[in-house]
């Protein structure tokens, strides 16, 4: 028997991680989307939003603070959502080292299954879209760098990067499909039939809006309906 | 299942009290002396209880954590024993044959509980519970017992409340209360159709908590295989870890039984594959008499047989009797027809035309009967398995208009789902089908007012014993009584004994371990190398249909002769015939069956001679030779108002039966007066 | 009909398992699957071979014992327990594979026989209510609401079979635990250990080598009580509970 049980050691605690990290990714990825779709807007208006990202709070914080405070915030999250989902990869692993020669599935949405491998997809994307955009900002038809807007047009006006994109944004949509009903379960949110209802609704909902949303953009370029 | 033989009634059987034909199993037995239970105080007998427990010494607290007790069986009766015992600081050991104390039979009781509680405010009080008990049980139990188990009744309710048990509620928040099987008031507690399952996931919750206290230790899939008795004392019993095939001796200062009943003697039954009647005969074969064996009860609400494969037989809730009606047609060429089709007024409600005044829920052993002898007349329904329809219609279709089909939900959901899984048709349409099937034993190891056997230190409680339900058991108390022994009796009872202790320590090479030790390992190996031809299950299914026909419902005089005869023979071919694969010292299904199998003959030949010395009809026991002109059971109070309690005579060693020894204990009613009954 | 079964045999918890193909004929729609897999074993008794060993008890859904992987469904293809499982939903010369479950809480003993003393032990970490025998207020001293009083038997109802832990596919017991913690938190009897409770009750779980759920649903889908998701989220939520008041 366990002695001196503690709740924040347990494999739940961990999933609470998971669900915080993943509601500030949901929030921010929201907020993300909803800057990328200025690209609508034009050159200027996109880039004043970007450089105004920047100057927000001035002059109570430094040029970027917000931006930092945001990065620094979304650094830890992925930190720690990346190590819990590591974890408790490894123990459901070591809880089953024998497997079955026949399984089926008879009630998971296979976007459930597909949450790891998913969620390393995402991550694999993550590093890639950062040098693209933000740390090495790499412009592959080899235009400027310095320009958000252009740099974004630029980069979906060669097919296989809005291909890695849309690809990315599936695997985002699928992740959170899943996701979001899922955190509400892991806080204790879905105590009835309805609740899981609803959770499971608003799951289809962030799901089409995010993927959704991020994709017009990289395929609007595509398209020649945005361009510089 | 066999066809039952026709039994042919004696001219004028009312007459045909015993005595007339001299003793019908004479020669099968010796008469023994009389004995008596000691241990209940005189008096008033609502008195008696509080009196002995006064009486009974006291264990100072330091003193317990140096006495141990071993205890049988993880069932309503033994769980709350151990959790019981070990919150008072015993060291208890705990065994069951099961992987986990909670699947322990009790597990699979539906109906519910009763208790004196009169919420309802019908008139009902702790002695009209001990009357209806002793009524319904024919007036063959012992009354002080009963008196005792209707008075704690209000208590096990209190306390599994406490513990969690989710009794249904009206809404208002009290506890609703339906009525049950051959009573007038409701005093029936339960938790929709799962109530036994409800009542041991509390007392198996009460002793986990306690193994966590480190107070009991639980021994899963462990057999019990022979009990250790060392000077007249019962000091422990033989196990075999069933996955290793360990023989384990386990010493204590007491031994309590709680194993349960035996009704797969029958090998059809709604008992559960593993229950046996080995603990309890081990224990038979070192001196503790066994009583009333042939009192079984036989349930009339089961699905009836579909085939020969049929491994065991699923029982329908008698709650389902207090909505449905019970008919068959009453034209033998309407068998064959969709029910839907029969019209009012050519149904035969026959519990209803016999019994007005309790129609459907007279008392088991009488619905079985009846049923039995309308399917023997030709009007069962159903298909016909070996040329009979065996077969009776409980219909819903009234309670359904009445009450609307989410009221039948509410209260039947899942025995319905139950029934439409097994036999492929929905019941909320086509009436069900049931038929009777051996269900409970009253029978069992005879035990006094302390609940302790003929061997001092051995206890036995719960379905083990036989002491509390007479020749018949009513609806909803056989869960009453395992609680009842397990958490309020034998915690009071045992400390009398145990004041005594602690008992000189037994040595593990004392020669009652070895001689134990050894007759276990005996039997194992006289299994694996048999070299036989037949399997275990296929001789049990032999012995059950010879029980059946013969041991059954309906007794005769020539019919148990007839089955003494066939069992022996049986036997015999077991013995050098039987076939187990395998090995001890490994997970061996065969060998555990084997040993029950083996236990289950010598038994089924004392249930036959205990059904042929009882030349009268009570409660589930029916003997043809004894009834009245209409048919209906006849006692005989002045030749059999006592308890039979056998004594083994034959030689421990060998495999014989040897000629029991018949005590009596002779039934002495002060608080009530010995009626017929009559339902009608 | 005629089946084809592919059977996982082990000697013995140590030892290495395989599957073995056995072919069976004149199995009745009316069977339940242990009554087939018992006319199997009466096949191989009679041919000298070892009887697949397989646990079961009362054959009528409510004690637990029961439980194989059929055709990778936990008791098959039906929401019910192995026992209650008849040969109606099976079709002559179908090929059935049967395993045991399948999880390291869960080990082996021999063929289709797992050992779930994990559940027990999870139970003794604290699924009870600490109330001594004879220590009990009189029953109607606390009213129950009727509402709370069903949805606490409904959960209840648990049999404690494992299927939950043989579908999941992170070999989790979340379904298991969460009934015990939802029957017992919902009454008002249960309120006093709420917090202790679903904290040793988890340690234990994790102790015990069963994998985190990740809500994924396959257990609910499986359990042939229909105990709902909702349990695991009211386990989540108690856990929560008691992260808050520093267990
Ligand atoms: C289908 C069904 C429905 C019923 N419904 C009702 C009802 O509604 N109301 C009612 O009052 N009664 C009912 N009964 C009767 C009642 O359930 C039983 O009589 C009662 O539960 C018996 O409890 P017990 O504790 O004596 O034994 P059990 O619960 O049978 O427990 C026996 C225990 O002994 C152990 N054991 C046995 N042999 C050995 C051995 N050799 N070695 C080790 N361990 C051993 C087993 O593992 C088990 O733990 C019903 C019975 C059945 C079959
Ligand atoms: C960056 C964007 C990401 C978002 C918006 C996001 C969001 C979420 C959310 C909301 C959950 C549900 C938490 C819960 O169940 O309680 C979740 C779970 C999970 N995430 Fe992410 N995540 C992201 C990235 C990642 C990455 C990079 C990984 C990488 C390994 C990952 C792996 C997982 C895993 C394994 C789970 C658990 C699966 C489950 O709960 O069913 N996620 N994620
Ligand atoms: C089609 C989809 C997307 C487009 C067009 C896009 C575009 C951009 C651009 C242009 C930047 C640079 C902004 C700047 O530096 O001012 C950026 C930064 C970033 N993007 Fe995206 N993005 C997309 C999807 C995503 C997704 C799905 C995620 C997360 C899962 C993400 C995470 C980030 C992060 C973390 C930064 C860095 C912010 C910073 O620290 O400055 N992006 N993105
Ligand atoms: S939750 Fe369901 S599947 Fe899991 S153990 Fe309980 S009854 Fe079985
Ligand atoms: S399938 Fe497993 S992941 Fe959770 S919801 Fe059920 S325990
Ligand atoms: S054998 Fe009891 S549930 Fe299946």
């Amino acid at each position: 028997m366990v002695k001196g049980a503690r709740s924040t050691r347990s494999t739940i605690a961990l999933k609470m991680l998971m669900a915080v990290s993943g509601i500030i990714f949901i929030l921010f990825v929201l907020l993300h989307m909803y800057g990328n779709l200025k690209a609508f807007a034009g050159h200027d208006a996109y880039n004043e939003y970007a450089e105004h990202l920047r100057t927000i709070g001035e002059p109570m914080l430094p040029h970027a603070g917000l931006l930092w405070v945001i990065r620094t915030v979304l650094v830890v999250s992925l930190v720690v959502h990346v190590w819990a989902a590591v974890t408790l990869w490894h123990r459901a692993g070591k809880a089953r080292t024998v497997k079955y020669q026949v399984k089926k599935n008879a009630a998971s949405s296979f976007s459930s299954r597909f949450m790891r491998w998913g969620g390393l997809t995402l991550l694999v994307f993550i590093v890639w879209h950062l040098l693209n955009f933000t740390i090495g900002k790499v412009n592959v038809s080899g235009g400027a760098t310095n320009d958000p807007y252009n740099l974004l047009v630029d980069s979906f006006d060669v097919w296989w990067l809005t291909l890695i994109y849309l690809v990315a944004m599936a695997a985002l949509g699928l992740h959170l499909h899943h996701g979001v009903w899922s955190s509400a379960q892991t806080l204790g949110l879905t105590n009835n039939a309805k609740a899981r209802r609803n959770a499971k609704t608003l799951g289809w909902i962030v799901a089409v809006v995010i993927a959704g949303g991020f994709s017009l953009v990289p395929v609007f370029v595509l398209a020649g309906v945005i361009s510089k | 299942m066999t066809e039952f033989p026709d039994t042919t009634t004696t001219s004028d059987p009312s007459h045909d009290a015993p005595g007339e034909h001299g003793d019908d199993a004479a020669g099968y037995y010796t008469p023994g002396e009389p004995i008596a239970d000691t241990k209940a105080p005189g008096g008033p007998i609502d008195d008696r209880w509080s009196t002995r427990k006064f009486e009974a010494r006291l264990v100072n607290p330091a003193n317990r954590r140096k006495l141990s007790v071993i205890i049988v069986g993880t069932g309503l009766a033994g769980a709350s024993a151990a959790a019981t015992l070990g919150e008072a600081g015993y060291v208890v050991k705990s065994f069951c044959y099961q992987d986990s104390p909670r699947r322990a039979h009790s597990i699979a009781a539906q109906g519910g509980i009763n208790a004196a509680k009169n919420y309802k405010e019908d008139g009902d009080s702790v002695h009209r519970l001990f009357y209806d008990t002793v009524k319904g049980g024919d007036y063959r139990s012992r009354e002080s017992n009963v008196y005792r188990l209707a008075e704690v009744s209000v208590n096990i309710i209190d306390q599994c409340v406490a513990q969690g048990v989710p009794f249904a509620r009206e809404y208002g928040g009290l506890l609703d209360n339906r009525s049950f099987g051959g009573v007038q008031v409701s005093r029936t507690f339960y938790a929709r159709g799962q109530t036994g399952q409800q009542l041991l996931l509390g007392a198996y919750q009460a002793l986990e908590r306690q193994v966590a206290a480190g107070t009991v230790t639980t021994y899963t899939r462990h057999e019990m295989l022979e009990v250790i008795v060392v000077d007249g004392k019962a000091r422990g019993i033989i196990a075999r870890d069933m996955v290793t095939g360990e023989i384990e001796t386990h010493l204590a200062d007491v031994v309590v039984l709680a194993s349960g009943g035996y009704g797969n003697v029958f090998y059809l039954s709604t008992n559960a594959m593993g229950c046996n009647v080995t603990a309890s005969w081990r224990a038979h074969r070192k001196g503790a008499y066994m009583a009333n064996p042939c009192y079984t009860q036989i349930h009339p609400t089961c699905i009836p047989v579909s085939g020969s494969h049929q491994s065991k037989l699923t029982l329908m809730s008698e709650s389902l009797r207090n909505d449905g009606r019970i008919w068959v047609p009453k034209n033998q060429a309407d068998c064959t027809k969709d029910p839907r089709d029969i019209p009012e007024e050519d149904r035969d409600y026959y519990l209803e035309r016999i019994y007005p005044s309790f129609g459907n829920l007279v008392p088991r052993d009488i619905a079985s009967r009846a049923a039995k002898n309308v399917c023997d007349e030709g009007r069962g329904v159903g298909p016909e398995v070996e040329g009979v329809r065996r077969g009776v219609y409980l219909d819903f279709s009234a309670a359904i208009a009445r009450l609307g089909k989410e009221g039948i939900e509410e209260k039947y959901d899942n025995l319905f789902d139950m029934y439409e899984r097994i036999t492929g048709e929905n019941p909320y349409e086509v009436p069900m089908r049931i038929y009777p099937a051996v269900h409970y034993v009253m029978g069992g190891l005879w035990v006094d007012y302390d609940l302790q056997s003929s061997i001092p230190g051995l206890f036995v409680t719960g379905e083990a014993n036989f002491s509390d339900h007479g020749a018949n058991r009513l609806g909803a108390s056989a869960l009453m009584q395992g609680l009842a022994d397990g958490y309020f009796v034998l915690p009071h009872t045992i400390r009398d004994y145990l004041a005594d202790g602690p008992f000189e320590k037994v040595a593990d090479d004392h020669p009652a371990v070895v001689e134990a030790q050894q007759s276990v390992r005996s039997r194992i190996d006289h299994f694996l190398n048999n070299n036989g031809t037949r399997s275990v299950d296929s001789y049990h299914r032999e012995l059950g249909n010879i029980m059946w026909e013969y041991c059954g419902m309906e007794r005769t005089e020539d019919g148990l002769k007839k089955a003494i005869d066939l069992i022996r023979t049986l036997k015999d071919d077991f013995w050098r015939n039987v076939k187990v694969l395998g090995t001890n010292e490994s997970l061996n299904q065969s060998l555990e069956k084997a040993g029950r199998v083996a236990d289950f003959f010598e038994l089924g030949e004392l249930m036959c001679i205990d059904a042929l010395n009882r030349r009268e009809s009570c409660g589930g026991h029916f003997r043809a030779e004894s009834q009245t002109e209409d048919g209906e059971a006849l006692r005989h109070d002045e030749t059999f108002a006592y308890v039979a309690a056998w004594e083994f005579a034959g030689d421990p060693e060998s495999n014989g039966m040897g000629t029991p020894v018949l005590h009596k204990e002779d039934l002495v009613y002060t608080a009530i007066e010995m009626k017929q009954r009559s339902y009608k | 009909m005629r089946l084809t079964l592919k059977i996982w045999r082990q000697p013995n918890a140590e030892a290495a398992g395989a599957m073995h193909t056995y072919e069976i004929d004149g199995v009745s729609e009316d069977m339940s699957f242990l009554e087939m897999l018992d006319v199997l074993n009466e096949d191989l008794i009679a041919k000298g071979e070892d009887p697949v060993a397989f646990d079961s008890d009362c054959r009528e859904g409510i004690c637990g014992m029961c439980g194989l992987m059929i055709n990778g469904q936990a008791h098959g293809p039906e929401v019910t327990t192995t026992c209650q499982l008849h040969m109606r939903s099976f079709k002559d010369g179908d090929e059935i594979v049967i395993e045991p479950w399948r999880a390291d809480a869960f080990p082996v003993m021999k063929d289709l026989v797992v050992d779930r003393g994990a559940f027990d032990r999870i139970i003794q970490a604290g699924g009870y209510i600490s109330v001594n025998t004879g220590s009990a207020p009189e029953a109607h001293s606390v009213p129950v609401p009727r509402d709370d009083a069903m949805r606490a038997f409904n959960v209840a109802t648990c049999i404690g079979c494992g299927a939950c832990v043989a579908a999941c596919p992170n070999g989790s017991a979340s379904l298991f635990m969460g009934a015990k913690i939802t029957h017992l938190g919902e009454l008002p009897q249960g309120q006093p250990e709420r917090d202790s409770r679903v904290v040793d009750m988890v340690a234990q779980h994790d102790h015990e080598g069963f994998g985190g759920c990740t809500n994924i649903g396959e257990c609910t889908a499986a359990c042939p009580k229909e105990i709902p998701l909702d349990v695991i989220s009211r386990l989540n939520w108690d856990l929560h509970a008691a992260m808050r008041h520093g267990h």
